[in-house]
């Protein structure tokens, strides 16, 4: 990695630990932003994902694939992670079929829950104690990489008759299935899609950290993903990548606080939701994210 | 040969009132048919019931020869049966263009994997789409509000912004729900004009609820009035407005409509 990046001093590890952190994120958010903001549900449990994601790609570099060959294997373990996270995210769609608002918000809560207490009684995997021996695979490039397939691939559904079907969900159900839209099959892709990406996130933050523990993937970390999206904006791509690296770098900022710097996120959204509901890009784009020309024009 | 929509013995309870029972209607390709009837007589239900946003409880409905009744509300309106509502309902916070193109949904030809990439065929698809919205955008006068969001057009142009949603995908048959509601007479006028060119341009079957009385005399060419979710009379405009048990029933005993002049009440 190294020898791609000119030696100004400026990327320094820790620099460049913080710069993954923020990658991972935006990663994390533009996903939820599909659920919540483009689509209009409610999903408080996509830590759950997450953690499959992650347990998913670690077990296969720790128990799996041997040491000398999973570094070259890293892009399908993160696949693979990301894959199983999609499966669980069918899961999760089925009752999103039925139930709206409030209701679904339990659902993937329960969701949530249902994954730590998984984790934390498969001893195989260490229990509560947590995962280890993970070999540190994700380096800036991987992160920087996985944040370009995101925000390219998001950015082309959105712009689809798909997305424009998952927007027309949050818009009116029922209009929108009256105007031939199968609403039934685009929230099991929203939720495919959305679970995919947060578990590839999880697979990248397991080979960072090197450690993994159920507590990890609480609803604690749902709830930084929550703050991330409305912080950055609902319904936004540019948002969700603000939203993302704001709010990273800022707790990183506060270290001083202490135990303390916990507050700042729950707070930040209470703020958030009196005074800026739509957050900072709240169904807005930059420039560069909006659909091309060819795209609107006649 | 067999009619285009055929319901038969359509009844439908909300929680034992009965919204709708023994309701039937034949309706022939190219026709005009207007359904009416006083406040909550049903024919809105009748429109739900059709378009499978209630579940059918009792009754049988074929549309191009093929039962529909157990259908989902989108594989009925791919198949052919565009709508409108009673009180707009538009995607608000989608652009004017986009409000258009999702009426098309059902008849893209991509896959998911093709949209993610950017396939060729997901850009052919999408120029023709958006080609075609355009088109819709251009014939009902709204190019210039393509990329405004729904929710801030006047609201003539919110109804005439349906309608192009609806048309989008070359229904056979188009079920209009209150167009003229909260229009004043002039409007109203337009209205009726716009509907009788849609009809010809589009080669459409129209099924039509209406309020105004001007609007169903002026377009319709059979009318079934419903009461209490029953149908008390079937016919040309000109016969039901003398029928006693509409007079009582909807037009009220005085029957202000028998006063009109005979000239406003000729048909279409």
């Amino acid at each position: 990695m190294a020898w791609l990046l000119p030696d100004t001093g400026l990327l320094n590890p820790y620099v460049v630990q913080i710069l993954m952190y923020v990658g991972i994120n935006m990663i994390l958010t533009l996903a939820l932003n599909l659920v919540n903001g483009y689509m209009g549900e409610f999903s408080v449990g996509h830590a759950g994902f997450m953690g499959i994601g992650a347990y998913i790609a670690a077990i296969l570099t720790v128990a799996v694939l041997p040491r000398t060959v999973s570094a070259w294997c890293f892009p399908a373990v993160l696949l693979v992670g990301g894959l199983a996270a999609a499966a669980a995210g069918l899961i999760v769609a089925y009752p999103s079929f039925r139930t709206r608002g409030d209701y679904l918000a339990i659902v993937t809560l329960a969701f949530n829950m249902i994954v730590k207490s998984v984790l934390e009684n498969i001893d195989a995997l260490g229990g509560p104690r947590g995962y280890l021996g993970m070999p540190r695979l994700t380096n800036l490039f991987w992160v920087a990489a996985w944040v370009l397939i995101t925000l390219i691939a998001l950015r082309n559904l959105v712009q689809s008759n798909f997305g424009r079907g998952i927007m027309a969900i949050r818009e009116d159900e029922v209009a929108a299935n009256l105007t031939s839209v199968d609403t039934r099959r685009l929230k099991l892709y929203a939720f495919l899609i959305s679970a995919f990406f947060t578990g590839v996130a999880g697979g990248l933050y397991a080979h960072l950290l090197q450690f993994i523990n159920p507590r990890s993937f609480s609803i604690l970390k749902s709830t930084d993903m929550l703050v991330m999206v409305y912080l950055g904006g609902v319904g936004s791509l540019t948002g969700s990548l603000l939203g993302a690296a704001i709010f990273t770098v800022l707790l990183e900022l506060l270290r001083f606080l202490g135990i303390w710097r916990w507050v700042v996120g729950p707070l930040l959204l209470v703020l958030l939701m009196i005074f800026r509901p739509q957050g900072l890009m709240g169904f807005k784009e930059a420039r560069w994210l909006r659909p091309a020309r060819w795209l609107v024009s006649s | 040969m067999a009619p285009l929509l055929e319901i038969s013995d359509l009844s439908h309870n909300f929680g034992g009132l009965a919204a709708i029972s023994d309701f039937s209607l034949a309706v022939e390709a190219g026709e005009l048919v207007g359904l009416i009837g006083p406040n909550g007589a049903g024919k809105t239900t009748v429109f739900n019931l059709i378009t499978g946003v209630f579940r059918l409880a009792q009754g049988r409905i074929l549309f191009l020869g093929e039962d529909i009744s157990t259908w989902p509300s989108h594989r009925i309106t791919a198949a052919g049966i565009a709508r409108t509502f009673q009180n707009i309902r538009l995607f608000k916070n989608l652009s004017a263009l986009d409000n258009v193109r999702l009426g098309a949904f059902a008849q893209h030809r991509y896959h998911l994997f093709d949209a993610l990439r950017r396939s060729r065929a997901f850009t052919e698809e999408e120029r023709r789409l958006t080609r075609r919205a355009w088109e819709l955008l251009e014939r009902f006068q709204l190019s210039h509000y393509a990329d405004t969001l729904a929710r801030q057009l006047p609201y003539g142009e919110q109804r005439r912004l349906e309608m192009a949603r609806a048309l989008i995908s070359g229904p056979r048959l188009l079920l209009l729900d209150e167009p003229a509601a909260g229009m004043n007479h002039s409007e109203a006028e337009d209205l009726i004009r716009i509907i009788r060119e849609v009809k010809e341009e589009f080669h459409l079957t129209i099924l039509l609820i209406e309020h105004q009385m001007r609007v169903v005399l002026n377009l319709c060419q059979r009318v079934t009035v419903l009461d209490f979710g029953c149908t008390i009379a079937a016919g040309p405009p000109q016969e039901i407005q003398h029928h006693p048990a509409v007079l009582a029933a909807y037009l009220g005993r005085d029957g202000y409509l028998a006063e009109e002049k005979p000239d406003a009440a000729a048909p279409a």
